[in-house]
């Protein structure tokens, strides 16, 4: 086997599981915002744990694309090009995402927070729904032709396996996002997330190993099926932290339980990228997929220099902003008087007039 | 309409609106960078103030930037597969590089940025705010790698059809990147400094009006105060003269700037992409003229309606060569070079399906190329123009009286913008039929080509294309209403609207805002910034 288009494969399964180990929780979070928050107040407070990491987080995922495009960018253009309506779904959930978390709190209105608040929540589930789709489709496979093209029209990958892809990412970052919640904030709002990491624990993960193990299945290795048993483990042991209450180690170990069930799954389908379900000699593998070596060479440098960059300077992030936070912490939301008024409401120049109109527009908001 | 336009109206579509946002965060981002320095130097209030200011116009900007950008790099994949495939080899290394030493820095640090004043030591928050803009001009260098590299195509070989990198040196110095790097830093400068001109006159303008300021008799202005009115006292006039002042020189310098590395640029595409040059001037036959306005109908691509009107006669040869007499080639005599090297049909590969044996054009749209070239040049230089008035202008210390004035000047901010969306259509536009261009000035290599009609996703319907234009172009319509709202909405609050402890920032409805939090946090606990 060709070791640079090996490492690559490797290094590209790292790049996706540290999306889903990081922006997992920051999706959850924002599913949470709708479904987990009691009020304005917990919003808020969900809101920020994620305020100062969850863009950075996000990054994981264009690098994970990027890389694929220059790594494999046959696997790029067939996966993308045959996911073409889920992905424009993803990327319209990921722009209302964003647009939202810096938006919300820019006005001061009900209606206009509640529109934000719709779309993080409905912008992370979608998101979620359709990467998880996407990565379960990678693994089991879409009907392409000879050249990679998807045949059979624009739902024709539309098949159990993208629902349970879907399902487990959305399951995983929701509890992965309670037990952040727990790790991070404090007061009410800490307890109901240890709680629900509790209660709901082994069916949040179910269908993620449930994944895994289909994968596991059809390929028949044994180091998948270490992989997967050291998974449960994890998971058993997530459980148990949180009902010791040591709510770091159950974030933790939830997050090992992600990376040996990605392990699990990736390690799977090696050296096959993405099969063909309509003819496995149209697979895209390692071998048939990858660029040049000379490319690979110069990626695998960047990559040496880049890849442990960003993992030191983001876990300094986590480290400044790593105090617990509660709603007694936030600062009142302020609005504001403009200091100039709409147009020709004021008088000409006459300071004493609109200094009373902008005061008068300031009472009225 | 078959999928290939649709995709490529797509394109056009996401690619100019994506880069509403990208010049603005590059050069408003130095410019908050610049002041909050100035700020950390001489801890003078008004640059914190403008600091801050600046500061919150940039985020609510920057957001859009990095959510269109996303979409971006999905698209090659997701409408341009065949693309993809041919190019994968060298076109996404610096896509790759661009996330990996870029962008996640520019993210991270914003991050750090935003929320860590006070958490973080003034110089280390000084700092990150440095690292992050560094992140976003570095981003800027990756992709036009990328995209010059489909202008100007370098350091590959051809092997089995595909071209494969190898000289990384040679693509990542292209010289074709680095001017449009240059080009495209000082067209982002520009931008930036519209921005911080338009916003400051009006500022001082209703100042002025609201007779805050008032003048002397020798035209000075007398700064005044208006107690009730947060965000209208002293220091407040000095973060808008200065602001206005720092936009306009930096609007200027960005102009001489861009007009130095569009010269070299456009010398570069004489020897690179004749045809494109050609159609920018709508030169039909060989001359040395400079077309200041032609007429007649420039989409009759075999030119036998053009007709020059204005012409500098030597100016087209000194911009090509820096002579006066050397002749540029036309369209006319284009054509058969293209035809002879390229083929004159489309060659008969299934990857072109219907269109496999058609002729081919190779003249580009010239309305486009020819008004997108002029439209580049007047909107800048008209910017620079103003920025000279409105320095020449200000000198006593605030603006004229006249209402227009301010109108001009709130108008004049979107020139810039203008000129860098008419630069990005001419120069893309430019370049088609190809989506690669041939790049006839190195020699072995010509064959690096690429036929526009291959590249769309084989895979991909017109009705998935038609989806897509329509979501994306509704969202993207209606997030536009909302950033110019938001932008408008703090660019009238003022300094207050960045800095709420200046204001009198009103608590929200029954908590009682004066009184600290339960006594369980103290002050120092409330965080400096939150959501």
């Amino acid at each position: 086997m060709d070791f640079l288009p090996t490492l690559w494969f490797f290094l590209i399964a790292v790049l996706w599981t540290g999306y889903l180990f990081l922006e997992g929780f920051d999706l959850g979070v924002g599913m949470l915002m709708k479904v987990f928050a009691r009020d304005e107040k917990e919003r808020r407070l969900l809101l920020n744990t994620v305020g100062p990491v969850w863009d950075g987080n996000e990054v994981w995922l264009i690098t994970a694309g990027g890389a694929t495009f220059a790594a494999f960018p046959f696997w790029y253009a067939s996966l993308f090009s045959s996911l073409y309506v889920p992905l424009v779904f993803v990327l319209l959930a990921l722009i209302f995402r964003a647009v939202a978390f810096e938006y919300r709190g820019k006005v001061h209105h009900d209606t206009w927070r509640r529109v934000w608040d719709w779309a993080i929540g409905i912008g992370s589930f979608t998101a979620a729904f359709g990467i998880g789709a996407m990565l379960a489709l990678t693994t089991t496979g879409l009907p392409l032709d000879a050249n990679g093209d998807r045949v059979g029209g624009p739902f024709a990958w539309f098949t159990w396996y993208a629902v349970l892809g879907g399902v487990a990412l959305v399951a995983f970052c929701l509890l992965q996002a309670a037990a952040f919640l727990a790790l991070k904030t404090d007061g009410a709002v800490r307890l109901r997330a240890r709680r629900l990491v509790g209660r709901w624990l082994p069916l949040g993960l179910l269908p993620l190993a449930v994944w895994a193990v289909a994968v596991a299945l059809a390929n028949g290795k044994w180091f998948s099926w270490v992989l997967l048993v050291l998974a449960v483990a994890a998971a058993l042991l997530a459980w148990t932290a949180n009902r010791r209450d040591l709510e770091g180690r159950s974030f933790l170990f939830l997050g090992a339980f992600l990376l040996l069930g990605s392990a699990t799954i990736f390690s799977g389908v090696f050296p096959v990228v993405l099969p063909s379900t309509l003819d496995s000699a149209w697979n895209l593998t390692v071998a048939n997929a990858s660029s040049s070596p000379y490319t690979l060479g110069l990626m695998s440098v960047v990559a040496a220099v880049g890849v442990p960059l960003v993992l030191a300077y983001q876990a300094w992030t986590y480290w400044i902003f790593r105090k617990r936070i509660s709603t007694a912490h936030l600062p009142e939301p302020h609005d504001f008087a403009p200091a100039v008024g709409h147009g020709d409401a004021v008088g000409h120049g006459d300071a004493v007039v609109s200094g009373n109109a902008a005061s008068a527009a300031a009472g009225k908001d | 309409m078959e999928a290939l336009d649709i995709a490529r109206w797509q394109f056009g579509i996401v690619t100019v609106y994506h880069f509403l946002m990208v010049p603005l965060t590059i050069g408003l981002g130095l410019l908050v960078a610049v002041l909050q320095s100035a700020w950390h130097r001489t801890g003078r209030e008004e640059y914190l103030r403008a600091t801050k200011f600046w500061g919150k116009l940039f985020l609510i900007n920057f957001i859009m930037g990095v959510a269109t950008g996303i979409v971006q790099e999905f698209q090659f994949g997701m409408a341009w597969s065949q693309y993809s495939r041919f190019v994968g080899d060298v076109f996404g290394a610096p896509l790759a590089m661009e996330s990996l030493l870029a962008f996640f820095v520019e993210s991270t640090f914003l991050g750090l940025w935003i929320f860590g004043w006070k958490k973080l030591p003034a110089r280390i928050h000084l700092a990150c705010l440095w690292i992050a803009v560094c992140g976003s001009v570095v981003s800027a260098y990756f992709i036009l790698v990328a995209n010059s590299w489909m202008q100007h195509p370098v350091g590959v070989k051809m092997i089995d059809g595909y071209p494969h990198m190898v000289d990384a040196w040679a693509v990542f110095t292209n010289n074709t990147a680095l001017v449009a790097f240059f080009h495209t830093i000082t067209g982002a400068l520009a931008v930036a400094g519209a921005f911080l001109l338009g916003i400051s006159w009006y500022h001082l303008w209703r100042r002025r009006r609201d007779g805050i300021d008032t003048v002397d008799a020798r035209g000075r202005v007398i700064v005044g105060e208006s107690a009730t009115i947060p965000g209208r006292d002293k220091r407040d006039h000095s973060v808008w003269i200065k602001s206005l002042r720092i936009g306009a020189v930096v609007a200027m310098i960005a102009f001489a700037g861009s007009a130095v590395s569009g010269d070299m640029s456009g010398k570069l595409m004489f020897q690179q992409q004749p045809m494109k040059m050609a159609a920018a001037e709508a030169a039909c036959h060989d001359g040395t003229s400079f077309s200041i306005l032609s007429i007649g109908d420039l989409s009759s691509r075999d030119c036998s309606k053009v007709v020059a009107v204005m012409e500098i006669p030597g100016l087209l040869s000194f911009l090509a060569h820096n002579d006066f007499t050397t002749d540029i080639k036309g369209v006319n005599t284009l054509v058969p070079e293209y035809q002879a090297k390229y083929g004159t049909t489309v060659p008969d590969n299934p990857i072109y399906g219907d269109r496999a044996g058609q002729p081919i054009n190779y003249v580009p749209v010239m309305p486009v190329t020819y008004w997108g070239f002029r439209m580049m040049i007047g909107f800048g230089g008209l910017a620079a123009l103003a920025s000279a008035v409105a320095l020449f202008a200000t000198r006593k210390g605030t603006v004229p009286r006249p209402r227009w004035i301010m109108r001009l000047a709130l108008v004049g901010i979107l020139a810039p913008f203008g000129a860098n969306a008419a630069g990005w259509i001419f120069t893309e536009m430019g370049r088609q039929p190809f989506v690669v261009a041939p790049n006839p000035s190195m020699s072995g290599v010509d064959q690096v080509f690429m036929f526009t009609a291959a590249a769309v996703s084989p895979g991909v319907s017109a009705g998935e294309m038609i989806f897509s234009l329509a979501a994306l172009g509704t969202v993207y319509a209606v997030l536009l209403v909302v950033e110019v709202f938001l932008l408008t909405k703090y660019i009238r609050g003022g300094v207050p609207s960045a800095m709420p402890e200046l204001g009198h920032g009103r608590a929200d409805g029954t908590d009682d805002a004066g009184s600290g939090p339960g006594g369980k946090a103290d002050g120092d606990d409330v965080l400096a910034f939150a959501y």
